[in-house]
């Protein structure tokens, strides 16, 4: 994208937060929900828009787990390893996962399609163990559903389903 | 005979059944010309897990619970003539006391017309006529309510500190980074009763003197996030929020600040830096927050359920409040039963209740077949109370006094196939990642601890090794900067206490009792047992397994990589796991 024309995108996002005191971590909530992560062009453009350095800007996004600086597969496969999930099997169902996709947590599929990561509990402990991909939540999920549950998701169902 | 019918399917796993059954509900009603007296909600959440289709007829307040469609016609029936169709009735536990979760399930928490039907705002107005600041802290002394994140400090006499302090700006915060895994209490509350907690804070921002009060609410729990959010447009919309709230001279305005997935964001000088839109490190205390908080400015910072608590108390009095609950905690306590339970989900008790009554009593003891070894509470800041002391009364100091905490109130059932150290690593591992790295205490004792567990559970360990975990232990609790650090060592220091047994046996004799620690496994045919069928041997994800269905089979332990899964396929159980 033209730098013209992303600083002024980047400007109407930070623009609602402009002169709110401790307004970095809303704005970069919101420009990751834009942009699926924090692209560091984009972190040079908020530098000089908030006037904030861009180490500051790192310092943030490096501290906190929600913040990516590299762009997500098109599915997000979230494993809960609260210590409920964990106790009911979620170890298992990473493992199964790592397997069928053939990556480790924080990293994204050859194709694009899934990134996988571990989460800290997702708040809803009475259906564990829980995969989320994307905004759906899998509860009560055993190690042998996986694979269907990914195929749901794979290129072919969706150029299916778009057929 | 203007009656409400709740559907909600239940079963976690599986299709969602509560449309259709909410399009056979409505013909069944359409039919007997009831469509009109009688509303029909599909609710989102009840609050009761695996339970079939749940049905609740309100306000007979009759549950029902598995619920086929044959049901049906004898629901519609009993509310009628309001007697019970008994077939499928359900009481629910009579030990429970809803205070907190009083609302949720129960009203529309996206109506603000529902929530002030059940008396909500009632509490505010009553503060803002009849009472002066000094009189709604007294009222809070006396109901004798304590903070509901963990630590258990008097609420009322957080908000007289921070009255007193001087400052020309006030803040009060709500808490909900609930990072605890395993707790979602608060997530709950925000999601089904948003207006109960921005009740109590701007009860709380009255009373000590703050005209800006922010949520701090996990970025997880977007659904919590669009309806406090919503909530909050309806209050401006209603004068509940803004400017003069209902004609006082009392201003007061909340806003939303999200976290960003830091489990420390919830020790409270940590929260307020990440507000204040830094990292989240935590500082020194004091000054307390109530003298010097966020920029600078006296700031009180109260948890979920302690807002959710504040309108019932100014509704009724604190001397009603106080007369629930044990000497030193009064009211209820919600907490998360989860884990290897056979009902999992929320449960309210009045404190003083014992762990028996909640894990037995109302969540049914352990899943089929297998029976409770211990529980866990407080998340990674807890320990493990094991089923010999479930007589004990939970309040904040018979907890303690356990080597555990109340916490936020996350119960984690589990049951013999638990390995203490696995969990005590568990733990360890969750707050080595999660320490923020400013003192050393936490950052290196932390990570020198899951080591010497990991060497444990790999066989490797020495009886030395045990001494050194209880030496970290004491440096850490004496020496880190904030909570975190300083409790991490609680599931380590218990477990120890409670199953050194359990450490011997890894450490002296290489042997893993509960068989949860893989390195300390072997699998062995049992050849008496065996009926050669191939299960194991077409299950061995290694080749480890040789032979035929003539001969019978073996397990090659050099090529063993202990996955188990020999073990599961067995069916005769001729394959021993030790």
């Amino acid at each position: 994208m033209e730098k013209a024309a992303l600083e002024q995108e980047v400007r109407q996002i930070a623009d609602s937060w402009k002169g709110k005191d401790g307004n970095l971590i809303m704005v970069l909530h919101q420009i990751q929900n834009r942009y699926g992560y924090v692209p560091r062009n984009v972190s040079l453009v908020l530098s000089e828009i908030l006037n904030v350095p861009l180490a500051r800007i790192y310092e943030v996004i490096t501290f906190y787990h929600f913040f990516r600086l590299t762009p997500p597969g098109k599915h997000t496969v979230s494993v809960c390893m609260g210590t409920a999930c964990y106790l009911k099997g979620g170890p298992e169902l990473l493992g199964e996962l790592e397997h069928l996709l053939c990556v480790k947590p924080g990293e994204s599929t050859k194709d694009g399609q899934f990134y996988l990561e571990v989460v800290r509990c997702l708040g809803c402990c009475g259906l564990a163990p829980v995969v989320k991909i994307g905004d759906k939540v899998y509860g009560g999920v055993k190690k042998k559903d996986i694979s269907g549950i990914i195929a749901h998701y794979s290129k072919e169902a969706e150029a299916k389903a778009a057929a | 005979m203007a009656k409400t019918v709740f559907i909600k399917d239940t079963a976690i796993t599986g299709k969602d059944r509560t449309r259709d059954f909410y399009g056979l509900f409505l013909g069944v009603l359409r039919e007997k010309g009831l469509d009109t007296t009688i509303q029909l909600v599909r609710l989102a959440d009840m609050g009761i897990y695996s339970a079939g289709i749940a049905v609740r007829v309100l306000p007979d307040n009759h549950l029902y619970t598995q619920v086929g469609e044959s049901d049906i016609a004898g629901i519609v029936e009993s509310i009628k003539t309001g007697q019970p169709y008994q077939p499928r009735l359900t009481k629910q536990a009579s030990t429970q006391m809803r205070i907190v979760l009083r609302n949720c399930g129960v009203i529309d928490p996206e109506k603000i017309e529902d929530y002030i039907a059940h008396d909500g705002y009632h509490a505010l107005a009553r503060c803002l006529t009849e009472l002066t600041p000094e009189q709604v802290i007294q009222e809070m002394k006396t109901s004798g309510l304590r903070g509901r994140g963990g630590a258990g400090f008097p609420t009322g006499m957080k908000w007289e500190f921070t009255r007193k302090s001087a400052g020309d700006q006030r803040y009060i915060i709500c808490n909900g980074d609930e990072g605890d895994p395993g707790a979602y209490m608060d997530r709950s509350v925000l999601e089904g009763d948003p207006h109960s907690v921005i009740e109590g804070m701007a009860i709380g921002g009255y009373a000590i003197g703050a005209s800006k009060g922010f949520f701090y609410i996990r970025a997880e729990y977007p659904l919590a996030i669009e309806r406090i959010e919503k909530a909050i447009k309806q209050c401006h919309d209603n004068g509940l929020l803004g400017s003069n709230i209902l004609g006082s001279q009392f201003s007061f305005d909340v806003e939303i600040r999200l976290g960003a997935g830091a489990f420390v964001c919830g020790e409270e000088t940590a929260l307020l830096a990440s507000i204040e839109g830094k990292r989240g490190y935590p500082s020194p205390r004091p000054p307390f927050p109530s003298v010097k908080g966020l920029w600078g400015k006296p700031t009180c910072i109260n948890n979920v359920e302690t807002l959710a608590n504040i309108p019932v108390i100014l509704f009724k009095g604190g001397e009603w409040f106080s007369k629930i609950g044990t000497e030193t905690s009064k009211g209820t306590k919600v907490f998360a039963v989860t884990g290897k339970v056979k009902r999992s989900g929320l449960v309210e008790v009045p404190m003083g209740t014992t762990i028996e009554d909640i894990v037995y009593g109302i969540s049914g003891g352990a899943m089929s077949g297998k029976s409770v070894k211990a529980i866990q509470t407080g998340g990674p800041s807890g320990g493990v109370i094991p089923k010999d002391y479930f007589q004990t009364r939970v309040d904040y100091e018979s907890l303690q006094k356990m080597g555990s905490i109340m916490g936020s109130g996350g119960m984690i059932v589990m049951d013999e196939d638990d390995c203490m150290i696995d969990i005590a690593k568990f733990y360890l591992g969750f707050c080595v990642d999660e320490s923020c790295g400013k003192c050393a205490p936490c950052r290196i004792g932390g990570t020198q601890m899951l080591r010497l567990l990991e060497k444990i559970s790999e066989g490797r360990g020495v009886p030395k090794d045990l001494e050194q975990l209880a030496m970290i232990s004491r440096a850490m609790q004496k020496a880190s900067l904030c909570g975190l650090g300083q409790t991490a060592p609680n599931p380590v220091l218990s477990t120890l206490n409670y199953y050194r047994a359990e450490y011997d046996a890894h450490v002296n004799d290489k042997k893993c009792p509960a068989c949860k620690c893989s390195k300390l496994l072997s699998f062995l045919i049992r050849q008496d047992k065996c009926v050669k069928c191939g299960m194991c041997f077409k299950a061995c994800p290694v080749g480890a397994i040789s032979g035929n269905r003539e001969k019978g089979y073996v397990i090659d332990q050099e090529k063993c990589i202990r996955c188990g899964q020999c073990f599961e396929v067995c069916k005769p159980a001729a394959v021993l796991r030790q």
